[in-house]
């Protein structure tokens, strides 16, 4: 098996005690924190910048445009450039606003975007945190997003604001459910809620075609409820351009703005990641039955490359789902989910125990 | 609602959304189809449409002759003053005294790109033009006569 030669913990390792030996144990340990949490950081920023830039020219080349193709080649360093620019801006003090509360719901919500994106499994022994209870904790996290989209809507002290804020949680609080029990679904199948476990289990073929239909259901239950819960269109009531605006950002500007559009952007990655994860394998390259060829080719491309592929593929059906639908109303987006996927969910929940309690799945 | 009603209903959506979702994929993955223009680059194959409203002209034929009588209704209905018709009485070789066009001044800086003028011509002398293309560094530069130097008025339009 080749598979060990793309071990991310050996580099970890080596790196953990060169560290322990040049600067012993409790500075070492820091040290990691500061190494493990910049790296992150930037990594964060710099998909966060990619994944605006795929929108725009994904968005541009549906709607028949080029999009941005003047910085730099392809103008790949247009949301670099926007980045800078916003960075630059005023940040505008809003009268009679709740100063404290204005200031801090954009920190929530990028805490809680990165948090999850914390526990993300890019590959073999490359994520910050394992817990054994991993699903469980990215729900809980990409759930303080809500908090901070209510505060900014509260403290800005705008109505636009403040209607964008309550219908992005009475949107959220509707989805949510939706999405854990999707993944409710396959945690019945794997049996762990831990992320590095659950790839493990995908060794032999990914959950997508070892869960039969129950986990296809799943899969496509848990990108429209994801969509929902990330305000993306067409659920973006929260931001509905043409009615409220912006939605609950309407009155952030300079760096604040671009906080809320980062962790949005980034939500849908950690979004994507998780239906990777638990549907498409997670970093596990592709097998197919007994060729043995197809199989080595596969494993000779590297784990990360296989997640980003994975999660690029599941960021564009999202991006799609965005630019062909028509913003849905919100009883619409009610009933969607109060009448047809929770119920649909339930069934499939039925379905997946059923199939799992007589050993029907591979 | 009955149940199987709801159960085709599920089904017949989900057919609708992916036949939009194909639609959308297909656009994606066919960049051939984009219609914008990347201007500047491209300046020397740049085709304008048909009915794209550059500028008024004043077609000429040939023979260097154009088909305005100078009547004067492009003035008359220009909502700007943008045009200024200067016209010239003559005497022709029967002894008729008889008025043709000396200059048609063109303001394009307070021209809106209306059209009364050229709908309203009633022999069809001006016409839009498919130069966009305007900037100068001098607003008189924007002045134009339209007639050219010399240009006589058609036989079959008299």
């Amino acid at each position: 098996m080749t598979g060990n030669a793309y071990d991310f913990s050996i580099i970890t390792k080596n790196i953990d005690q060169y560290l322990v030996l040049h600067w012993g144990p409790s500075m070492a340990a820091t040290l990691e924190l500061v190494l493990v949490g910049v790296l992150y950081l930037l990594i964060y920023a710099l998909v966060g910048l990619l994944l605006v830039y795929a929108e725009r020219r994904i968005c541009a080349f549906i709607q028949c445009r080029l999009g941005p193709n003047r910085v730099g080649p392809q103008g790949i360093f247009q949301t670099i450039a926007d980045f800078i620019k916003l960075l630059l801006k005023e940040n505008i003090r809003i009268e009679r606003a709740d100063k404290l509360l204005f200031f801090i719901a954009p920190f929530i919500i990028i805490v809680g975007s990165f948090l999850a994106f914390g526990t993300l499994p890019f590959a073999k022994g490359l994520h910050a945190l394992d817990p054994d209870i991993g699903l469980f904790f990215i729900m809980a996290a990409t759930s303080l997003g809500v908090i901070g989209i209510l505060l900014a809507g509260w403290s800005s002290n705008s109505k636009y604001s403040l209607i964008g804020a309550m219908r992005s949680g009475a949107q959220i609080v509707s989805y949510e459910l939706s999405v854990g029990l999707a993944m409710v679904t396959m945690v019945i199948l794997t049996g762990t809620l831990q992320l590095s476990e659950i790839i493990e289990m995908q060794r032999d073929g990914w959950f997508i075609f070892k869960g039969h239909i129950p986990a296809l259901i799943a899969f496509v239950i848990l990108l429209i409820a994801g969509t929902a819960e990330t305000n993306r269109g067409p659920f973006d009531l929260a931001e509905a351009e043409s009615e409220l605006t912006a939605g609950f950002h309407t009155e952030y500007s300079g760096i604040k703005f671009a906080f809320f559009f980062l962790a949005e952007y980034m939500n849908m990655f950690v979004l994507a990641a998780v239906a990777t994860t638990l549907f498409l394998g997670g970093w596990m390259p592709l097998h197919l039955g007994n060729l043995q060829a197809f199989n080595q080719i596969m494993d000779f491309i590297p784990p990360l490359v296989w997640f980003l592929v994975k999660v690029f593929a599941v960021i564009y059906i999202i991006m799609l789902f965005k630019w062909t639908y028509p913003r849905l109303r919100i009883d619409q987006l009610l009933s969607l989910e109060w009448k047809y996927l929770l119920p649909i969910n339930l069934f499939n929940l039925i379905l997946m125990s059923v199939i799992v309690l007589l050993g029907l799945h591979f | 609602m009955t149940f199987s009603e709801y159960i085709s209903g599920i089904f017949r959506g989900l057919q609708s959304l992916l036949k939009g979702m194909r639609v959308t994929n297909h656009y994606f993955f066919n960049p051939r189809e984009i219609v914008t223009q990347k201007y500047p680059e491209n300046r020397a194959q740049l085709q304008m449409f048909e009915r794209f409203k550059g500028e008024v002209i004043m077609p000429h034929n040939e023979k260097n002759e154009h088909r305005c009588t100078g009547c004067g209704i492009c003035e008359i209905s220009c909502p700007n003053g943008s045009i200024e018709v200067i016209t010239q009485t003559i005497v022709t070789e029967d002894g008729k005294r008889k008025k043709i066009l000396d200059k048609h001044i063109y303001h394009l800086s307070m021209c809106t790109f209306c059209g009364l003028c050229v709908k309203n011509c009633p022999s069809n002398a001006l016409d839009f033009g498919q130069e966009f293309e305007h900037a100068v560094f001098d607003r008189s530069k924007l002045t134009k006569v339209l007639n050219k130097e010399g240009s006589t008025l058609m036989k079959e339009v008299e």
